[in-house]
């Protein structure tokens, strides 16, 4: 149980105040005995008069009605849907209240993180499997970890903030109860009010001040889904329109009265301090009014973020060097010498005997290679801070409110919870948004510059250069097929730690191995009668992060690849080969899906080619078919099938957005993207270095959920990992060539 | 002073004459639909209308805008009948939605010179547009849905 390890520790950083303030667990009320406290309710503390909160997500005022969204909105539709899950338990329609984003609070841990941390594979659903759930649910209530990630919003908050509304509805109805007399039984609500038998409405915002003083009705039980006005149909996100009108606006959008702009220049060596600087061309620019050392560099304040980015430009800085080795190709030697047992993270998984099945029939042996890669979302890095002697306030959009207090509490000596959080609407994140460089530097700056509002904005070359990249890693695969089958795999990759690296950066190191080296090469659902998945943790390179998909993103390309070069030594269908070997009925369902839905007939030739992949990251399985063509002008992908699983599709319009937004991502990083070293800076710097897919690029992509899971299941990231191995399978069938390696672009040409 | 005439209203800005046409609408006249991406036209989240033309606004600089007029997505003429926007809102396009003001402006400009574009069309004009997200087949979709209800309205 060495996750549960990682986590108590993390629990010791951030569980202090879940310790001391008790967790509310109003809408629990069915699961857990925990009775509510006004203390353990964020929304308690800055209640208005006559107003009413019935647990963390809602809260009612005599004007209006709001609904917190404890999850970050990082485009993926999180600040929409979970407020309508709340509004349909409610009888609330769009329009009808306000979404606000959650405060840093214990309140608002993540229950669904709870399936990623418990060491069992994803279809394992025994009592022991679910055993380890809870424990580990257990844990994370102790943590108080508030995070949005791992695809886990709606995990998470499916079932309580269902609870949550169902209380809030029930809870008005029976204020409506004692203020009419009529019995409960015999009220209803629909559209923001409470329907009394005689058919006269109270609107919910009139019954706010006796709503307060009657106990919430805890034992509400949420709706039947066949019973749902909203979810599950297709719905216009709440952001749409804002988004469209240009009416939204995003962190970076914000201004302050008095505010000051700033940019920085730090140091290209991740991590690394300044030396010296010479700012004396920059002193003399237009706009300037200031210039600051940094710990790790130089920021200039200005009256806008243009002179502000042009005078930081013209800094000289001489830097500490690099921690990493200063050149690309010794990041790849480093890697190389990486499969060696004193760097061992774990055996995952072991069936069979896989020395001896390797030593029959053929053996197959192959290296891949998945290279550091930037995330980018378009909206660069920025914050609004300001710091005066009681604190800081600090406007920003993040993924881990509770992480952003104590980064910035720690670069200028406050406490915790001295740091004001204000979550907000983000560009995308894609993983950029849970690192910290530009909380930590706007503290340095902002408290520099007291009592003034300063806006730090990173300009785009910034961005890429202190992007802290996916993982890096080589996988070196043995397989055997024998009679038409395949015999053995053995699964060894090695890489970087993203996952151990986030947790470090946050102030709680682990010593356990990196779990996230394991998604995509342990959990293969294949009946394969010899199997051992392993990782090896390649120590000194670049620090690396959770990048979209995480470590399945690179994993999945390594093991759906190999197993494509096994199930072609075995002389068989690349589609049907999997059918028949996959060992999980549901998942088999959703390959015969993908089968059918791309009706997959074997190769096609004339220079097109077809490739399947299937991975599960997170839990929720995806399989995709790319079809490609052989073209003058190089490869031109001519359409992608997707079938997912999640169990239940909670907003049909959004997940196909995200499944062909997750497609597009795996594709274009595959085919062109790469971030590389040299005197330890990395050298792609803007879009034109690292650009992925362009709309001209972009195939049709044909999407189809299904709802066999039993369990409801997340999917911001599980349709990345499949992308890039369907695309090389493709590519192979199309024209021969088998590419190990990412990017494609620098083995072959794409339209 | 360097005068110029945004969304129809004369403005007044104190900057130096190379200030991108970008920085000058976020930040000193606070008309935010223009987004910051890359700074260097390779992203198109910055794109504004200039005499009709869609630019990228980080690469205009202030000095030579003045005397024009420049349209933001702010100032187009009835947003709420605008068929772009209807589209764009019809098929749910944006995800995190921060490139999609730019892929507006210039869906509108490619719509004004080929009312009804084809697939490889909308390629040619839409592909300096850059969505990280990934909402391009949706972008394509909104295109065509926009190009029938103009089509229709004639």
């Amino acid at each position: 149980m060495g996750h549960m390890q990682t986590l108590s520790r993390r629990a010791f950083v951030f569980g202090s105040a879940a310790v001391a303030g008790g967790i509310a667990f109003g809408a629990y009320g069915r699961a857990e005995a925990a009775a509510p406290s006004a203390e353990g309710n964020p929304l308690a503390a800055g209640l208005g008069a006559n107003s009413v909160t019935f647990n963390p997500w809602v809260e009612i005022s005599p004007d209006k009605i709001t609904l917190i969204a404890q999850h970050a909105d990082i485009g993926q539709g999180v600040g929409s849907v979970q407020p309508i899950m709340i509004a349909e338990e409610m009888d609330l329609d769009p329009g009808q209240f306000e979404v606000r984003f959650a405060g840093p609070s214990p309140a608002y841990f993540n229950t669904g993180f709870k399936e990623e941390l418990a060491p069992f594979l994803a279809a394992d659903q025994s009592p022991e499997a679910e055993a380890a759930r809870a424990a580990a649910l257990e844990s994370l209530r102790k943590s108080g970890l508030q995070m949005t990630g791992g695809s886990s919003t709606i995990p998470d908050t499916y079932d309580k903030l269902r609870v949550a509304g169902a209380v809030a509805r029930e809870t008005l109805k029976a204020a409506a109860a004692k203020r009419s007399g009529v019995a409960v039984a015999d009220i209803r609500t629909q559209s923001g009010h409470v329907i009394l038998p005689d058919g006269s409405k109270i609107p919910y915002v009139s019954l706010a001040a006796e709503a307060a003083r009657i106990p919430p009705v805890l034992d509400a039980q949420p709706r039947d889904p066949s019973t749902w006005r909203m979810l599950g149909k297709p719905m216009t996100r709440l952001d749409v329109r804002a988004k469209v009108m240009g009416e939204l606006q995003f962190g970076i959008d914000l201004k302050m009265e008095g505010m000051l702009y700033a940019s920085v220049k730090l140091n290209p060596g991740k991590g690394q301090p300044l030396k010296s600087y010479d700012a004396s061309k920059a002193r003399a620019m237009p706009g300037v009014k200031k210039i600051l050392e940094i710990k790790n560099g130089v920021a200039v304040i200005a009256t806008n973020s243009w002179y502000a980015m042009k005078a930081v430009d013209a800094i000289a800085c001489e830097w500490a060097p690099s921690a990493y080795p200063a050149e690309q190709a010794d990041h790849w030697k480093v890697l190389e010498s990486s499969f060696k047992p004193e760097l061992l993270g774990k055996e995952w998984r072991t069936v069979g005997d896989v020395e001896a099945g390797l030593k029959r029939g053929k053996l197959v042996e192959a290296e891949y290679r998945a290279p550091y890669v930037a995330h980018q979302p378009l909206e660069p890095l920025n914050g609004i801070g300001l710091v005066t002697d009681k604190g800081m306030e600090i406007w920003v959009g993040h993924q881990s409110p509770q992480a952003v207090q104590a980064i910035a509490a720690n670069a200028i000596g406050l406490k915790p919870e001295q740091v004001t959080f204000h979550n907000q609407w983000t560009g995308g994140s894609f993983g950029h948004r849970l690192e910290f460089e530009n909380v930590r530097v706007l503290a340095e700056i902002a408290n520099q510059m007291r009592g003034t509002p300063i806006k730090l904005v990173f300009s785009r070359e910034e961005d890429f250069l202190q992007d802290i990249p996916r993982q890096i890693a080589i996988a070196r695969h043995r397989g055997s097929v024998a009679n038409g089958r395949i015999v053995a795999t053995d699964l060894q990759l090695a890489s970087t730690a993203p996952f151990k690296g986030l947790l470090e950066r946050m102030g709680a190191p682990s010593k356990d191995p990196d779990p996230q080296l394991a998604a995509g090469t342990w959990n293969v659902y294949y009946d394969i009668p010899n199997f051992r998945a392993t990782s090896y943790e390649a120590q000194g390179l670049s620090p690396c992060t959770t990048w979209r998909s995480v470590g399945a993103s690179t994993a999945g390309f390594f093991t759906e690849s190999f197993i494509d070069e096994l199930i072609h030594a075995a002389g068989l269908d690349p589609m049907k080969a999997r059918i028949a070997m996959c060992n999980v009925p549901h998942y088999r369902k959703l390959l015969e899906t993908l089968a059918e839905m791309s009706n997959w007939k074997g190769p096609l030739g004339n220079g097109r080619g077809r490739g399947v992949a299937f991975v599960e990251s997170f839990g929720t399985p995806v399989a995709e078919v790319v079809e490609v063509t052989a073209t003058d002008r190089g490869i031109r992908i001519d359409k992608v099938w997707v079938a997912v699983d999640v169990g239940k599709v909670i907003d049909p319009v959004n997940f196909e957005n995200q499944v062909q937004g997750g497609v597009v991502w795996g594709l274009g990083h595959a085919m062109n993207c790469e971030l590389t070293y040299s005197k330890g800076a990395a050298q792609q710097t803007n879009y034109n270095h690292h650009e992925a897919m362009r709309i001209y690029q972009c195939p049709v992509i044909e999407v189809r959920g299904l709802e066999n899971d039993p369990k409801v299941r997340g999917l911001g990231e599980p349709p990345v990992p499949p992308a890039a191995p369907a695309l090389a399978n493709a590519i192979f069938a199309a024209t021969g060539k088998r590419i190990r390696e990412m990017p494609f672009n620098k083995f072959i040409d794409f339209v | 002073m360097i005068e110029l005439t945004v969304n129809g209203t004369k403005r007044q800005v104190d900057v130096v004459p190379e200030m991108p046409l970008l920085w000058v609408l976020r930040d000193e006249l606070g008309i935010t639909s223009a987004k910051y991406g890359c700074g260097v036209a390779q992203c198109g989240a910055c794109t504004v209308h200039i005499d009709g033309k869609a630019v990228r606004s980080c690469q205009s600089h202030i000095g030579e805008v003045a005397g024009k007029s420049v349209i933001t997505l702010e100032g187009l003429h009835n947003k709420d009948q605008n068929p772009v926007l209807q589209a764009w809102i019809e098929h749910q396009v944006p995800q995190c939605g921060y490139c999609q003001t730019g892929q507006i402006m210039q869906a509108i400009a490619l719509l004004r010179l080929i009312p009804k574009p084809t697939d490889e069309q909308i390629n040619q004009v839409m592909s300096g547009n850059l969505c990280r997200c990934g909402t391009y087949p949706r972008i394509r979709a909104a295109i065509h849905a926009a190009a029938a209800n103009k089509m229709a309205e004639k």
